[in-house]
């Protein structure tokens, strides 16, 4: 590669005939690749963060002697021209795509995999990588944005290490991120309970249950830290269920053989959470973290192509404040709100990854979500968001819908219960399609069954998107066996019943207290309706083997990333995940980058990059609080959830993720002309902090359906109909083994594609089957 | 449903609030109590008007964030739960209700129902921790038994969300129960042993510091906890305290 492929050019969003004069338009360097195999040259095009004047671009720079691209007539010429060209001199193509190999698309990515066998390449990288001095780490300061478990956790290592830590959260005190809401625990492959479990079963169970469609290396360290989690959990006194003896107690969870969650009732996220959180608070207390509560970044700034700070608004006074420091870290989580409607808290949002991505990161695998079968389903046009109902239900519940549609009719207008329906008149579709896993397929497979029964008109509420999860057989056996048990009358059908719901309560109290809350019926009584949710995002901000995007000095950690569940997370892997990349693997991999800044000193926030990322997201704010439109922004939110959950979600197929890509792309044009924001910009304002946030989930959407139209495949959470086998099962391909890493380029359905392959040398990818 | 709402709307903390009425019609009972509050906004932001802050995130009864106090209790008429999952069910058609937010000296408005309490976090600081280096490199999770019941006590401790129902609850806007809870936690665990004698003194203070009132024994805090965190971690706190004291 040579740079005689770089040029200059305008970034023209629209026909250029449509511009006027005088609007500024961001100048990009432009580099030529020819793909050696088709012979088509492709255009990958850099943002230079400079601007200009459309009357002031000299379009013939080229001929000139000096090359200049700005005309004299712009004040600051000089010294934009000169940044123009350090950039061109500076920009490293080596560094962004390390091998360009032969092929259709722009490049291969480099992931920086460590050398050595696959359990030693932890160490031995850990080994190499540089470190920074004890008396160094104190001149270097690291931002971190987000402190759920990821971002809680990575705080409190980096200050503990010696590094200055300012941490951000949207949410009034850090123990209330979303991290808190997980119910069910946390994998660690302690073996305790001596039945063969292993870093390597671990491993091999998360790279099989994401449907080999996650990266290794990254898969087997998170497996060889697990442990250590348990061990600085129980040291901070996170208090985990114990048995009689004293002792750590395992549960089992969904898509493994071995019993290795961890957990504390049903609150495990909870705890986890509050024990990162005490972890901050010491070193808050030391003055090593300075915690900026209520604070919503709003953009991410890159100095001489490294992120140097961010742009943030105190949600309380409406203050925009620059804050810099030598790396920055995105902890932000998940996007699921992208449909509206999901198990994520209602402030959860992309805008911090999604601004992360317009300034260089790379976005992976934005269509791999995770919808969670058993969620409460939704009442009326008013639900705001979704409640979860454990996995561990499908132990003991059967699902099933009226095998006749009469019967579905009665049951939606009420004149009969579904107690009242028959054995031979019920359809427990999951045990009939999947005889060999019955209602204990994984997530994915259970999800699309019940959408395929509701689609078919057999939904069993006023929405017709409800299915049964009865206990009634659960009871009677539960009954049956305790009556034996302890000596009573096991004919006798008020006893069985009785014996049978206190077992019951015992194991899933909790849950049914929740669940009658909500819905104000009894499902000791009458079964539980439930309904497929939007619960986690596999897809996130691509990174390499450190955690780093493809911006230098920028990282991803936990959901916010794509690297470890591949297209299918399992079950009590998220908090492994959050707490290993926080405790255990950004605070070393991060010294490896900082080491190159220990005489850097202190990053000034005054610079012109930080003026024009201020100036500019103080702009759109004013935009909004301006912009006098005649629709409310939960209206456009609302509207994007309906696109994407009919046309992105369980089921997808070619025409419907077109058509949802045009449907997003005209809803985003209505949103920026309609919108209404009340309130003013200098004040505690919800709707503006919330326009702000559906403005990113309108771009978000369209990459994710464009994702899914190029993913010709099923597999995971990604299905798509064209690609099924006559059974209905997911038809995954073998030249889709890749990640998808999308840079952005302007309009998010003009994205360029870059692939980083998978290989799989320590595990066999084989077809999943639940049948 | 038909409903009359009175709720309390002060612009920021530098000005005066007063109670404004407002009248909402189409309330499905299947609605939670903030959905109906969405319902409410959605139709004032409609009308040129500016909506109602009020805090919330989960909506689930964990976060912490939701703190509304309705017809002069915390978190509503329903027991054992938080606002967010207090549902419209609850309420007749044609009630009246009042809506405030939480009041304590300590727990400033910021706007509307929103209130700032960020006291609870500076208690924290002041000693809500075990004083362990997150390396990993700490001893095996199992070298240490810890009894059953002490454990499961420490778990009933440290499910408090912080939300803040106890001091607003008090008459006395004390903040024991939740100082309590915390203080419990880390005293039935053997790993937080070392530190405890500082850590009840500190957070103590601090608590006094940050302005909440003593605890007079009347209960209503356990009673509108969301969680149920029981008066015993008042009991055990003092008795910490007490012990701490004497050592000192």
């Amino acid at each position: 590669m040579s740079k005689k492929k770089l040029t200059y050019s305008l970034n023209y969003r629209k026909p250029k005939s449509e511009y006027n004069d005088s609007d500024e338009l961001m100048i990009c360097i432009r580099y030529y690749h020819r793909c050696d195999k088709t012979q088509k040259t492709k255009v990958i095009k850099k943002s230079t963060g400079i601007k200009c004047k459309l009357q002031d671009w000299n379009s013939d720079w080229h001929k000139t002697s000096l090359r200049s691209p700005i005309k004299d007539s712009d004040p600051n010429y000089k010294k934009k021209n000169k940044i123009l060209k350090d950039k061109v001199k500076t920009f490293n193509l080596d560094d962004l795509f390390s091998t360009v190999k032969n092929d259709s698309f722009s490049s291969y990515l480099n992931s920086k995999l460590p050398i050595g066998p696959l359990d030693k390449k932890w160490t031995n990288h850990k080994n190499t990588i540089d470190l920074v001095s004890p008396a160094n780490k104190r001149n270097i300061d690291v931002i971190v944005v987000g402190t759920g478990l990821a971002g809680g956790s990575a705080c409190a290592t980096l200050a503990e290490l010696g590094y200055n830590v300012k941490a951000f959260c949207f949410q009034d005190s850090p123990r209330r991120a979303h991290s808190i809401a997980a119910q069910g625990g946390i994998n660690a492959a302690k073996n305790y309970q001596g039945d063969g479990d292993s870093t390597y079963r671990l491993f091999y169970d998360t790279v099989k249950g994401g449907d080999y469609r996650s990266r290794e290396e990254n898969v087997y360290r998170l497996a060889e830290v697990s442990a250590n989690i348990i061990d600085q959990c129980v040291a901070q006194g996170v208090p985990f269920a114990r048995d009689y003896g004293g002792l750590l107690d395992n549960r089992s969870f969904g898509g493994v053989l071995v019993s290795r969650t961890f957990y504390a009732k049903g609150q495990t996220g909870q705890q986890l959470l509050l024990g990162a959180y005490s972890a901050m608070n010491r070193q808050i207390a030391r003055g090593k973290i300075q915690m900026f509560n209520r604070h919503e970044m709003l953009d991410v700034v890159i100095v001489d192509g490294k992120a140097r700070g961010i742009i943030t608004r105190n949600l309380v006074n409406g203050k925009v404040e620059r804050h810099s420091a030598h790396a920055v870290v995105l902890a932000t989580g998940g996007y699921g709100n992208v449909f509206y409607l999901s198990t994520n808290a209602m402030g959860s949002n992309v805008t911090a990854a999604w601004k992360a991505h317009k300034r260089g990161a790379y976005f992976a695998n934005p269509c791999f979500t995770q919808i969670h079968p058993t969620c409460i389903p939704v009442s009326g046009d008013h639900q705001s968001k979704l409640t979860l109902m454990s996995e561990s239900l499908r132990n003991d519940g059967r699902i099933w819908v009226p095998k006749n549609v009469e019967d579905v009719d009665k049951i939606r207008n009420g004149t009969i219960k579904p107690t009242e329906i028959n054995e031979e008149n019920r359809d427990y579709f999951l045990e009939r399609r999947y005889p060999a896993f019955g209602n204990l397929v994984p997530r994915d497979v259970a999800s699309r069954a019940a959408k395929e029964r509701c689609d078919a008109g057999f939904g069993v509420n006023k929405t017709g998107e409800a299915v049964y999860l009865d206990f009634a057989s659960a009871i009677t056996r539960y009954g049956k066996e305790q009556a034996l048990v302890t000596g009573k009358d096991d004919s006798n059908d008020e006893i069985i019943q009785t014996l049978g719901k206190e077992i019951i309560k015992k194991k899933y109290g909790n849950l049914f207290q929740m669940y009658e809350k909500i819905v104000d019926q009894n499902p000791y009584e009458t079964p539980m309706m439930i309904y497929p949710a939007v619960h986690y995002t596999m897809g996130g901000v691509w990174v390499d083997y450190n955690l780093m995007t493809t911006v230098p000095g920028l990282y991803a950690i936990g959901e916010a990333n794509f690297s470890d569940h591949g297209a299918n997370r399992l079950g009590a892997s998220a908090l492994m995940q959050g707490l290993a990349d926080g405790y255990f693997v950004l605070p070393y991999t991060i010294g490896d980058y900082l080491s190159d800044d220990i005489s850097t000193g202190p990053i000034a926030n005054d610079t012109e990059e930080f003026l024009a990322a201020e100036t500019e997201a103080k702009q759109k704010l004013e935009f909004f609080v301006n912009n006098k439109g005649s629709k409310s922004v939960d209206y456009f939110h609302k509207k994007l959830g309906k696109i994407m959950w009919n046309k992105c979600g369980m089921a997808r197929n070619k025409k419907d993720l077109e058509s949802a890509i045009s449907e997003i792309s005209k809803l985003r044009k209505e949103f920026w002309r309609e919108v209404k924001v009340p309130g003013d910009k200098n004040e505690f304002n919800e709707e503006l902090a919330k326009a702000g946030r559906v403005a990113d989930f309108l771009e978000l959407g369209e990459l994710f359906a464009k994702d899914a139209l190029e993913r010709e495949e099923s597999c995971g959470g990604h299905f798509r109909e064209e690609y099924q086998t006559k059974e209905g099962e997911a038809t995954r391909k073998k030249e889709f083994q890749f990640v998808s890493a999308w840079e952005y380029v302007g309009e998010p359905k003009n994205a360029i594609l870059h692939k980083e392959k998978l290989e799989y040398q320590n595990i066999e990818v084989k077809e999943r089957s639940y049948k | 449903m038909k409903l009359k709402l009175k709720i309390w709307r002060q612009k920021n903390s530098e000005t005066r609030g007063s109670i404004v009425e407002y009248e909402i019609n189409n309330i499905s009972p299947d609605m939670s109590f903030l959905e109906m509050l969405d319902v409410l906004n959605a139709e004032l932001i409609l009308k040129d008007e500016d909506p109602v802050s009020f805090d919330h995130d989960c909506r689930e009864g964990i976060c912490g964030s939701c703190s509304l106090f309705i017809n002069g209790q915390a978190h509503g008429p329903d027991r054992r739960i938080t606002t967010c999952q207090l549902h419209m069910r609850k309420f007749k058609d044609g009630d009246t209700i009042f809506i405030e937010p939480f009041r304590a000296k300590a727990f400033p408005v910021i706007k509307d129902l929103v209130v700032d309490r960020s006291a609870f976090d500076r208690i924290q600081h002041s000693g809500g921790y075990i004083s362990v280096n997150t390396s990993g490199n700490t001893q095996d999770a199992n070298s240490i038994p810890i009894n059953k019941d002490d454990a499961d006590d420490a778990f009933d401790a440290a499910t408090c969300i912080g939300c803040g129902a106890c001091v607003a609850t008090c008459k006395n806007s004390s903040a024991m129960l939740f100082v309590g809870a915390k203080v419990s936690q880390y005293s039935l665990l053997p790993q937080g042993q070392t530190e405890a004698s500082r850590r009840v003194i500190n957070m103590v203070n601090q608590m006094d510091l940050e302005g909440f009132g003593n605890c007079s024994n009347t209960g209503a805090c356990e009673v509108e906890c969301p969680k149920g965190i029981s008066l015993d971690n008042i009991a055990r706190m003092n008795r910490e305290l007490m012990k701490a004291s004497i050592k000192k």
